[in-house]
This record gives C-alpha cells, sequence and structure tokens, in this order.
C-alpha cells in the first residue's frame, strides 16, 4: 500500500510525520478564506491542515471545538487527563500519529510518562491507577461502534473523582479523537522522522 | 427547519436542565460542535458535494451507530432534502446489511499483527447502487470502512472514490463529514447517559 521502510509499527511517544495522501493547498496559494479556517497562522505550515483547508468553515469550526476541548482549562479536567482520554481512544482506533501526539501531551503534563508508556505497549487494558483506568475505560466504550458508554463507566468515573463537568470533559476529549483518528488514519499516514 | 443546538436534539436535553446548564459552561465547545454541524450540513457554499449527498451519508453513518434519534434526525435530514423515496430506502436496506461492531482492522505489520482483528469489507449491494447511483454509493463504501475499521484505510480507497467522481477536495468534505458524525454521535450517547444519571441522583 505505502512504501514500507519508515512507517512506524509501534505506538511511541516519539516525534513522527505525517503524509499526505492527496495534494495538500500550497502554502503559496493558501486563500484568505483557507487561513481564517487554519485559525493559527502557524498551521500553514502543516499538510495535514493545509489538506483540510480545500473546505475552509468546517475546518475553522472544528478547530475551535479542538482548542476549547483540551485547552480550556479554567474548570473541569486537568489538561493532562483530557490528553489521557485523546490517547486511549487513539491505542484503540489504531492510530499511531494521534497517540503518539497526545500520549506526549499526557506524559508532559502529568509527569507520568512509565505510566503512559504501558498505555502505549499493553494497549487500552494496562492497570494505570484506578482514575486513570477510569478514564480509559470510558474512552474506550465511546470509542466503540456501536458506542456502549453507560451507567458502568459514568459510575466508575465518578467514584474515581470525577464530577460532571469533568466527565463532560472526558466525553468530549474521548469523541473528538473519533473525529481527529479518521482524518489522519484516512487521509495520510505517519512516517519516522528521517 | 434546523434545531438551534442539534446535539442538545440527540441527547435530549431540555432548556434549563442541569445538563444544559453544564454545556453551557463551555460555549465556545457548544457553539462550534455547531458550527461544524451547520458548515457540513447547511454549507454557505456546497462546493462539489451536493446537500442531498451529504444527507444520504449522514443517514447511513447513523444508522450504522444504531443510535435512534440520530436515525430518525438525519433520516429526516435526507427526506427534506428531497430525496426520493426509492432512495431513502435504499439507505435504510444498506444500513441493515451493513450492522457490525468496531473498531476492528490491522496493523502496519510487526509487533502490533498480533492485535490485528479482521472484519468485514462492506460494499453497497448492486441492487441499490443502481439506485444511488456510483458517487453516493463509492461514498457509503468508504463511510462503513471509517466508522467501523478506520486503521485498514489506504491510499487505493481514495483512488476508488475519485474513479466514482469525488474530487480530493470532495473527498475532504466527504471524511470530515463521516468523522465529524462519529464525534457529535458519541458526544451525544455520552451525553445522553450523563443526563440520565442527573435526572435521577443515586
Amino acid at each position: 500500500m505505502t512504501e514500507p521502510g519508515n512507517e512506524p509499527t509501534v505506538f511511541t511517544r516519539d516525534q513522527l510525520d505525517w503524509v499526505p495522501w492527496l495534494d495538500p493547498v500550497p502554502e503559496g496559494e493558501l486563500t484568505a478564506r483557507q487561513r481564517a479556517g487554519l485559525v493559527d497562522a502557524a498551521r500553514a505550515k502543516s499538510p495535514y491542515f493545509r489538506l483540510l483547508a480545500r473546505d475552509p468553515d468546517i475546518l475553522g469550526a472544528r478547530t475551535r471545538a479542538d482548542k476549547d476541548i483540551f485547552y480550556n482549562t479554567a474548570e473541569g479536567l486537568p489538561r493532562a487527563e483530557r490528553e489521557l482520554a485523546a490517547a486511549a481512544s487513539s491505542r484503540s482506533n489504531g492510530c499511531i500519529y494521534c497517540a503518539s501526539v497526545h500520549a506526549r501531551h499526557a506524559a508532559t503534563y502529568s509527569k507520568r510518562p512509565a505510566d503512559i508508556d504501558r498505555l502505549l505497549a499493553e494497549g487500552v487494558g494496562a492497570d494505570i491507577g484506578e482514575r486513570w483506568n477510569a478514564i480509559t475505560v470510558a474512552a474506550v466504550a465511546l470509542t466503540a461502534t456501536p458506542s456502549r458508554f453507560g451507567a458502568v463507566e459514568l459510575e466508575r468515573l465518578r467514584r474515581a473523582g470525577l464530577d460532571d463537568l469533568a466527565i463532560a470533559d472526558v466525553i468530549h476529549a474521548a469523541s473528538f479523537f473519533a473525529w481527529a483518528n479518521r482524518l489522519m488514519l484516512s487521509l495520510g499516514r505517519a512516517a519516522k522522522v528521517a | 427547519m434546523l434545531p438551534p443546538d442539534v446535539l442538545d436534539t440527540l441527547a435530549g436535553i431540555a432548556p434549563g436542565s442541569p445538563l444544559d446548564l453544564l454545556r453551557r459552561r463551555k460555549p465556545v465547545t457548544r457553539e462550534n460542535a455547531q458550527a461544524s454541524f451547520l458548515a457540513l450540513f447547511a454549507p454557505a457554499d456546497p462546493g462539489g458535494v451536493s446537500v442531498l449527498e451529504r444527507a444520504a451519508v449522514a443517514a447511513f453513518v447513523a444508522g450504522i451507530h444504531d443510535d435512534p434519534a440520530a436515525r430518525d434526525f438525519y433520516g429526516a435530514m435526507l427526506s427534506a432534502a428531497g430525496a426520493p423515496a426509492p432512495l431513502g430506502a435504499a439507505i435504510v436496506r444498506e444500513v441493515a446489511g451493513a450492522a457490525g461492531s468496531g473498531p476492528y482492522g490491522s496493523f502496519p505489520a510487526g509487533p502490533l499483527s498480533r492485535e490485528d482483528a479482521p472484519g468485514r469489507l462492506f460494499s453497497v449491494a448492486p441492487g441499490s447502487r443502481a439506485i444511488l447511483g456510483d458517487r453516493i454509493a463509492a461514498a457509503l463504501d468508504h463511510a462503513h470502512m471509517l466508522v467501523f475499521h478506520p486503521r485498514d484505510a489506504t491510499p487505493a480507497a481514495l483512488r476508488k472514490l475519485e474513479a466514482a467522481g469525488w474530487s480530493a477536495t470532495d473527498i475532504v468534505t466527504l471524511s470530515q463529514l463521516v468523522s465529524f458524525l462519529c464525534f457529535q454521535l458519541r458526544a451525544a450517547c455520552g451525553l445522553r447517559a450523563l443526563g440520565a444519571s442527573l435526572r435521577s441522583p443515586s
């Protein structure tokens, strides 16, 4: 399918590249509307975001939702655990690229790289402490099609100390990666950094 | 007539309910979940992907998620988009034939191969293909892969879409539409469960 050799074959916290299977908009040809869809000017450097810029309105709304779900930590779930939910969804779906990015963030913000590495190596059944296990189980239940998130997962999150807003954050972070994983997996592929 | 907040509609969130108040504490997320829906289903410029095609794919994706509220909502959208009755019936038939459980699929050959979970590769039945046309039929084949086994995606899958008349920009729109619905339906599922627990405190 893709040329072998530089495709990662394990989950990792290493920096990876992403290679598009369709042509991104060349940086110099981005229209004003496409630049608005990128939201952050720096994203014009990314082939992934320049590919998505082919449809700028959905990219803009998606980017704003993404940033609020993960970066708006004025209240609710800590950033580290939003990243954990994203990494768990990505591990379950099998998106090596997304898992690498969000495992790095989760490890950085939590200062628990060994537990994140266990999630990557052992999979979503790894025992990484009850609070993180509860978040992982919830993310995996939401990731399933059909989703099977319900009273059991909710109760486990509550027992682990999450309040309603933190639970809503788990739901949004895990669900958002149902979106992100599919774009990353289907419009291009991960590559090891040369 | 589109509801003011589709996620509220799908999750059964009533104005003023505890869950409504909870969602409003994250207004940027709430507004952009809705803005994403509108960008895909009420686009300012539909470009190469018609509103009927968008609704047809959405009705299929909602159906294979086995979510009654989403199935009814996107089914109604398909009718409102002017779909002839045989097209709607073909989508319902294909949903029934496409039921499954994900995520499954294969990893790049290597240590992760022991986690490979092979599963069904779906293709619209010939009788339905004649009714849906090549473009929508190819989109449903692709949507099934994206929903149930996204790690099986290949460049060859994109070439099939191109052969059915989907341009690169159309493919980006289609991919966003299917992937957005995967987000929206999971968020609805999660919020519905959370809302039920807030109504009946234990």
